[in-house]
């Protein structure tokens, strides 16, 4: 099955990281990604610039209206994903408790709708 | 036979049930005219089965995982006569699904009650006082997640399953808990749900007998289920563990909690739970109130903190060390309690704080600590307990 992991944390705590430990961080990303490329489970993967850069897009009757930034004011933003092959949600899971921002942030694991071609 | 069932459709509960009632429908039809077969069990199960490959196979997106299915269900169909003796137990991976962390908690035990125990939507929302129909669209959203996220449905392996295990063990607790403590409901359904959790507490133990923690679970639910009849008077009031009638004691049960408590003993450190039955067994061997070991008693509680530290084991603590050391040497303990929210918000703090100031003879304050508990604690009988006290002191 395939699941999107959705890399959700603070980026706040991005902008305060001293140079080793943003160093250390990337190092950390691309070895898992390494790993889960090794295991063919990898399938797709990006990281996003910051929400500032973000733009909301809505159309309501027939308008399209444009909102700066995101949505909704949380205190955790999404900052990037993966999207994995895996046998079921516990290794989907497992694969998710490796990403090194779950270690402060949250992962928000979505299995990938599969549609009914014939319907 | 859900659990068979759920085998051929890989994990989808609400494909299961969907073959096992068509199964009974086809056995009302046919049995009366062709007679019962010798393997009434199996016969459902084979034909359950038979329609949920059906099933599979007409299902218009013929992914890889149902190929794959049928390519297990293939290697593991048994053969045609099977006698019912001969079914393989697949609770255990029923039971490892249900009770998935994915899940939400209610829908953990909602789950596992309704598809291993076979009780009914309604007499669980009977039971936990719960809208039918909300709890009926709880478990059909709890289904679909399993189908669609991929919740696997096998036991995991070695590495994984003392954790998984935790979560399935706190769900059986969590069904006896629920029948044993007499907070509100439907009297003679909550007494199943002991009964339940007590068989769920043997499969497990049959099927993963060396986890010592599993053990542990039995024994603690044995030792406890021992005293169900004495836990209440006649009027349905709470009586203290000191003032229960001993000679009615279930002595059959507390051997058989011995003896589980001894296997788990057996297998390792003990865990929380095995701790707690521990605990639940120095209450059990006291012939007398006066004769409980309570200085073991602190000593474990001392134990279960270090494994599993919660504001409940402290309170628990304070009032085994109040016990064995002294009222004054509980209190101290109780003050370091007051910080903790989910404490400041129940009775449990206040009640234990005017029972050791009663003893301390300070009989104002535990006035004002009985009043503070009755402000806060909900049903029935417990209240009624409180209000006893509370005149008994103020008469003091």
């Amino acid at each position: 099955m395939q699941y999107l992991l959705l890399i959700y944390s603070n980026e706040a705590d991005g902008q305060t990281m001293t140079d080793a430990e943003r160093g250390a961080f990337m190092d950390d990303y691309r070895t898992f990604t390494q790993r889960i490329v090794a295991s063919g489970e990898f399938k797709a993967g990006d990281a996003l610039h910051p929400v500032a850069t973000a733009t909301s897009v809505r159309v309501r009757d027939g308008q399209t209206l444009l909102t700066d930034g995101p949505f909704a004011e949380t205190r955790e933003q999404l900052g990037g994903y993966y999207l994995v092959d895996a046998e079921n949600l516990d290794r989907a899971v497992e694969i998710a408790s490796q990403i090194p921002s779950a270690k402060h942030g949250t992962i928000e694991v979505r299995p990938i709708m599969v549609w009914d071609t014939q319907a | 036979m859900l659990a068979l069932l759920a085998r051929t459709t890989g994990g989808d509960l609400l494909l299961a049930e969907d073959v096992l009632q068509q199964a009974i429908i086809a056995a009302l039809e046919q049995w009366p005219d062709r007679g019962m077969p010798d393997a009434p069990v199996g016969w459902l199960v084979r034909t359950g089965r038979n329609k949920a490959i059906d099933h599979i196979r007409r299902r218009a997106t013929w992914d890889r995982k149902a190929a794959r299915l049928l390519a297990e269900e293939a290697a593991v169909a048994p053969p045609p006569e099977l006698s019912d003796a001969a079914i393989p137990d697949e609770r255990l991976r029923l039971i490892c699904t249900c009770c998935h962390p994915a899940l939400a908690l209610d829908a953990q035990v909602g789950l596992t009650l309704r598809t291993v125990c076979g009780l009914t939507t309604d007499e669980i929302a009977r039971v936990f006082l719960l809208d039918p129909r909300a709890l009926a669209q709880r478990l059909v959203r709890a289904q679909r997640k399993i189908r669609d996220a991929g919740i696997p449905y096998e036991v995991p392996g070695p590495d994984a399953l003392p954790a998984r295990l935790q979560a399935v063990l706190h769900v059986v607790y969590l069904v006896f808990t629920e029948g044993y403590a007499a907070t509100a409901g439907d009297a003679l359904v909550r007494g199943d749900l002991c009964d339940e959790a007590l068989r769920l507490g043997e499969l497990l133990v049959a099927q993963v007998p060396d986890q010592g923690e599993v053990h542990g679970l039995l024994a603690l639910m044995l030792l406890q289920d021992a005293r169900r009849d004495t836990r209440t008077d006649a009027h349905g009031r709470p009586v203290l563990l000191a003032d229960q009638d001993r000679s009615r004691w279930d002595r059959r049960r507390i051997a058989l909690g011995m003896a589980a408590l001894g296997a788990a003993l057996r297998r390792g450190p003990p865990g929380p739970t095995t701790l707690q039955a521990a605990i639940a067994a120095e209450h059990a061997r006291a012939p007398t109130a006066e004769a409980t070991d309570w200085a073991g008693i602190v000593q474990l509680y001392a134990l279960l903190l270090q494994a599993a530290p919660s504001p409940v084991v402290r309170l628990n603590h304070a009032a085994a060390v109040a016990e064995a050391q002294g009222a004054a040497a509980g209190l101290l303990l109780l003050d370091g309690l007051d910080e903790d929210p989910h404490l400041a918000r129940g009775h449990l703090l206040p009640a234990a704080r005017a029972e050791l100031l009663r003893r301390l003879g300070r009989g104002e304050e535990a006035a004002d600590a009985y009043r503070q508990a009755l402000d806060r604690v909900g049903n029935g009988p417990e209240r009624a307990w409180l209000t006893a006290r509370l005149v008994e002191v103020e008469g003091e």
